[in-house]
């Protein structure tokens, strides 16, 4: 059985899925706020001719039809940023305030991060943390041309994420954007459908499983956690939710988000999962015309 | 140890930069007032621009500028953003600093049409028309109807040399 076709079973429209995961997906950028803004970022594509269009559902998006996103005078200053189209999701969803202590789990190469930063009016403390060595120099690269300033990085393993550097105190926000399968990515790297196995997803999910939890563990009473992946596999989804809701105080809660979606799945290959997991998202490339992703907000409520 | 006995730079490591220099205790490092009274005497920036951030020394003589502050040394591997060579005699912004925070400048920027500024984004030195000081001088050029800060040059014999770093380079 091919991934695709593995999955059918859960959408809504099979054909359109399929049809959706073969179409590329146009590259599109982020306006930077720490540098610039929505009318600036605008005008300056516009002089330097770059076809752009804004995404209806988030004013900071444009898609860029024609265009790289690097090879403008926007991108040089730092305006913008190469972002997948729903990649912005997950840190509109932790909504972090200007002030706040937030941590990254995940955070190379720092999309997600810098839009964090941003967020915050680059005020309060980003911790942006990354397991891989190699990635920690793009992540660092990437913060210092879009201005972030309020972020400290550290290489670990978040699943053994220490506090200590940072007065122990814990966050009022995490962001936990698992390393996962991408199978949402198809769109922009058809390798994934080659490079697939089972395997490969149940090793990943024991993994996310256990930064989850750190998550939680650091996060302070009634705070807020975010859980996202690129991928489809319930395995790496909703399974990974169940674990945590039996072993830690938090619970999943409701939430709205501009775009098409699907709730989260409560059963799966035999499997059934706690009713709450209903309360994530699961977006599929043919209901916007984006990648794949799954979304997920927690409340750490205390022991 | 240094030749005066005290401790010496660890190169991989975050140290917070003293305030003053009575409270220096690793030679030749440089104070969070030398930092702020460079920015301001040779830039214009005015000390209050760099209020919330605390600057920090990791490798010889590269300051980095991190908004807020944590315990010192810094176990991380990042923290905030390069801004600033020091340990040589005339100290030189970063690419970034001067993207983030040359807008507040007054002095020792020179704004390039938009060819120049070009070839200045792709590395390459070219002759400049100027009456003021030498060395190194923040680049501006117009972004959306404004003067933005692009990067820093360094000014010698009439020719402005583009100290853009080869990863930031750009053919446009």
């Amino acid at each position: 059985m091919s991934m695709l076709e593995r999955y059918e079973p859960l959408v809504d429209d099979p054909e359109r899925f399929r049809a959706a995961c073969r179409r590329p997906l146009p590259h599109a950028v982020r306006v930077n706020s720490i540098k610039s803004n929505i009318a600036r970022a605008e005008t300056a594509l516009t002089d330097a001719g770059v076809t752009h269009e804004r995404a209806d559902w988030h004013p900071r998006l444009f898609r860029l039809p024609e265009d790289q996103p690097g090879a403008n005078w926007p991108y040089v200053h730092g305006w913008l940023h190469g972002q997948e189209e729903v990649s912005v999701l997950p840190a509109t969803v932790l909504s972090p305030e200007p002030g706040e202590r937030v941590w990254d789990a995940c955070a190379a190469p720092g999309s997600k991060t810098t839009q964090l930063a941003a967020l915050m009016n680059d005020t309060g403390l980003v911790v942006g943390t990354d397991a891989d060595v190699g990635r920690i120099a793009p992540l660092r690269s990437n913060a210092e041309r879009l201005g972030v300033t309020n972020l400290a990085i550290t290489h670990e393993d978040a699943r053994n994420h220490s506090l200590r550097p940072f007065d122990g105190t814990p966050y009022d926000r995490v962001l936990v954007d698992v390393p996962c399968s991408c199978e949402g990515t198809v769109r922009k790297n058809s390798d994934v459908l080659d490079e697939w196995t089972l395997d490969r997803i149940e090793g990943v999910s024991g993994v996310q499983k256990g930064i989850l939890r750190r998550a939680v563990e650091v996060t302070r009473d009634g705070g807020t956690v975010v859980y996202s992946t690129c991928t489809f596999a319930p395995e790496e989804n909703e399974a990974v939710l169940d674990f945590v809701l039996g072993r830690r105080s938090c619970r999943l809660v409701d939430f709205d988000i501009p775009l098409d979606h699907a709730p989260g799945v409560t059963e799966w290959q035999g499997e059934t999962f706690d009713p709450a997991v209903r309360r994530a998202k699961r977006i599929y490339p043919h209901q916007n015309d984006t990648g794949g992703f799954f979304c997920a907000k927690l409340e750490v409520t205390g022991s | 140890m240094s030749d005066d006995g005290g401790p010496t730079n660890v190169g991989t490591r975050f140290d917070r930069l003293p305030a003053t220099a009575a409270e220096r205790t690793v030679s030749g490092r440089a104070t969070r007032e030398a930092v702020l009274a460079f920015w301001a005497n040779r830039y214009g920036i005015d000390r209050a621009v760099f209020a919330d951030h605390s600057f920090w020394e990791r490798g010889a003589g590269k300051l980095w500028a991190f908004r807020g502050d944590i315990d010192s040394p810094a176990k991380v591997q990042g923290l905030g953003m390069t801004v600033l060579r020091t340990r040589q005699e005339h100290w030189k912004p970063t690419l970034e600093a001067t993207q983030r925070f040359g807008r507040h400048a007054t002095r020792n920027c020179v704004r390039l049409p938009q060819s120049a500024a070009e070839r200045f984004l792709a590395g390459r030195d070219q002759s400049l028309d100027w009456d003021g000081d030498w060395g190194y001088l923040l680049v501006t050029h117009e972004l959306a109807g404004d003067p933005e800060p692009l990067g820093v040059g360094l000014y010698v014999h009439g020719e402005l040399r583009s100290m853009v770093p080869k990863g930031r380079r750009r053919e446009l």
